[in-house]
């Protein structure tokens, strides 16, 4: 294989590669080692320490838990997502006093931490207005809110990277600029946004961690709750393990879905044409917040 | 007006503990994104993996999770006692720097193979070919979403706030504490980050626009 760096490796460059991949593999397995090893000297591995696992009140637990999370998931993507679709419309709007607020809206929710927005909610309208929001709504709101402006400029950017012709032709032929939008312009960006989308679903997920700090009852605020029970021996690691893996499995597995897409789009006819050159949309799709 | 000149004392720790935070982060995920992305390019296969394992974890774990581990789990492995700054500028670093070594790697990635080819066919050395024809086309490439994930950085600090390390996001605690309407109070909070923020937005879209290269 030959990459920008380096070319392909002749037989002395092949001995020293295998060299370095077994000192590095030495030195990766030392450090998992040692850390394996402080567990193991920390006692996290004794069997009293597992033993929760067992208690079926537990597992309701978790699993209560677990739809928690995946109900603020599922209702704050969808809320994202018509926030999106919303506000990307406005900010292609034709008109100034449409696409102004809808450039400041999405501008301000991008550039406050998700946490901040959340407080506000929580803390911020229920002591200073009144109004009592619960942790569930508090938590799905800031996601929608921040999420929604996230995707509105993945929305944007994907109708903006469609070819100036397709609009032009859709015109020529006598479309409203409603029709020239639903019916030729959406279909080939969403297409082309699909991974992207998908991929930002999967910081809806990672966020709903957030519900924790809320104190909002999903799969964190569980660990913790059951990681401070002193007749299970207080099991904080075992816990956080165990729901570390859950969260991961969750997020990697709608991560490879996003990869799969983008793998079947770009093998797809006239792929490219629509893809998104856009620097900050491929880390928008990085999945970062 | 009266909750931020009352209280500027705590706002000033407050926000000087999140740029602390994000600069010691901002530093560390570099360094290490760097590292793991030289690991990603490599051409050593074992190397490769590992790169990509750990990119893939790190990316699909929450942030909070990370936090939540070196606050709570951390300290059960009578390990050296760090202060809970040290531990959640950690924290971030070991986030951050698995999208700091994709953003590298894609960098490097624009870079067409035809580039090597034609400084080696002129002669350049391999040093040359890095420093004077790869480097300086993956940097154009790089700078303008490294921007983005250092913003992102300087947003997630807040998250620390949840675990209470005296930052920006930790303010309305002690707003509360002291009799302040809470509101208020935070929504100063989002104006600091406002005026933190959008500056930076503001650079990354000029870089973006100056620099991206129409390949």
């Amino acid at each position: 294989m030959s990459s920008v760096l380096y070319d392909v490796p002749g037989p002395a460059a092949r001995r020293r590669n295998t060299l370095i991949g077994v000192v590095g593999t030495l030195a990766v397995v030392a450090i998992l080692g040692f850390v394996i090893y402080r567990f193991f000297a920390a006692g996290q591995f004794s069997p009293r320490l597992w033993e929760w696992i067992l208690y079926v009140n537990i597992q309701y637990l978790l699993l209560d838990a677990l739809l928690a999370t995946l109900s603020a998931f599922a209702v704050a993507a969808l809320l994202s997502l018509v926030f999106g679709a919303v506000f990307a419309g406005g900010r292609l709007s034709d008109h100034r006093w449409v696409r102004g607020p809808a450039t400041a809206v999405v501008e301000f929710f991008r550039a406050i931490p998700l946490l901040v927005l959340i407080f506000i909610l929580y803390y911020g309208v229920s002591r200073g207005l009144g109004i009592d929001i619960s942790a569930f709504w508090a938590l799905v709101a800031g996601l929608m809110l921040y999420n929604g402006s996230v995707l509105a400029e993945v929305f944007r950017s994907g109708v903006r990277s469609l070819p100036r012709g397709q609009s032009e032709a859709a015109y020529a032929l006598g479309m409203r600029k409603t029709q020239v939008m639903t019916t030729v312009l959406l279909p080939q960006a969403l297409r082309a946004m699909l991974p992207t989308i998908l991929s930002q679903l999967v910081v809806v997920l990672k966020d709903t961690a957030l519900g924790f700090i809320i104190l909002y009852p999903e799969l964190l605020y569980q660990a913790r709750f059951l990681g401070s029970q002193t007749q299970l021996g207080a099991p904080i690691l075992p816990v956080a393990l165990v729901i570390a893996a859950i969260y991961i499995a969750m997020c990697l597995l709608l991560s490879g879905l996003s990869k799969l897409l983008e793998r079947r789009l770009s093998r797809g006819p006239k792929a490219g044409a629509v893809a998104p050159k856009d620097p900050e949309l491929e880390l928008v799709g990085g999945g970062v917040r | 007006m009266d909750v931020l000149f009352d209280n500027l004392d705590l706002y000033g720790v407050a926000f000087l503990g999140t740029i602390e935070l994000f600069v010691v982060a901002g530093i560390g995920s570099l360094i290490l994104g760097l590292l793991i992305a030289a690991l990603r390019v490599s051409p050593v296969p074992a190397l490769r993996a590992f790169g990509t394992v750990y990119v893939n974890i790190l990316r699909n774990t929450p942030l909070t999770l990370v936090l939540f581990f070196f606050a709570f789990a951390y300290p059960r492995l009578g390990l050296v006692d760090l202060s809970f700054f040290a531990l959640a500028a950690t924290g971030l670093t070991l986030y951050t720097a698995a999208f700091v070594c994709e953003v590298i790697r894609s960098g490097v990635n624009t870079v067409p193979v035809g580039q090597a080819e034609a400084s080696r066919a002129l002669g350049f050395t391999f040093t040359q070919t890095l420093s004077q024809v790869v480097l300086p086309q993956a940097v154009r490439a790089v700078v303008p979403p490294m921007t983005n994930i250092q913003i992102a950085l300087l947003k997630n600090t807040t998250i620390a706030a949840g675990f209470s390390v005296v930052e920006a996001g930790g303010i309305y605690a002690n707003l509360s504490e002291r009799g302040y309407n809470v509101l208020v109070g935070l929504l100063w909070v989002a104006l600091g980050f406002l005026i933190l923020v959008v500056p930076l937005t503001l650079l990354q879209r000029r870089l973006d626009a100056r620099w991206s290269v129409s390949r």
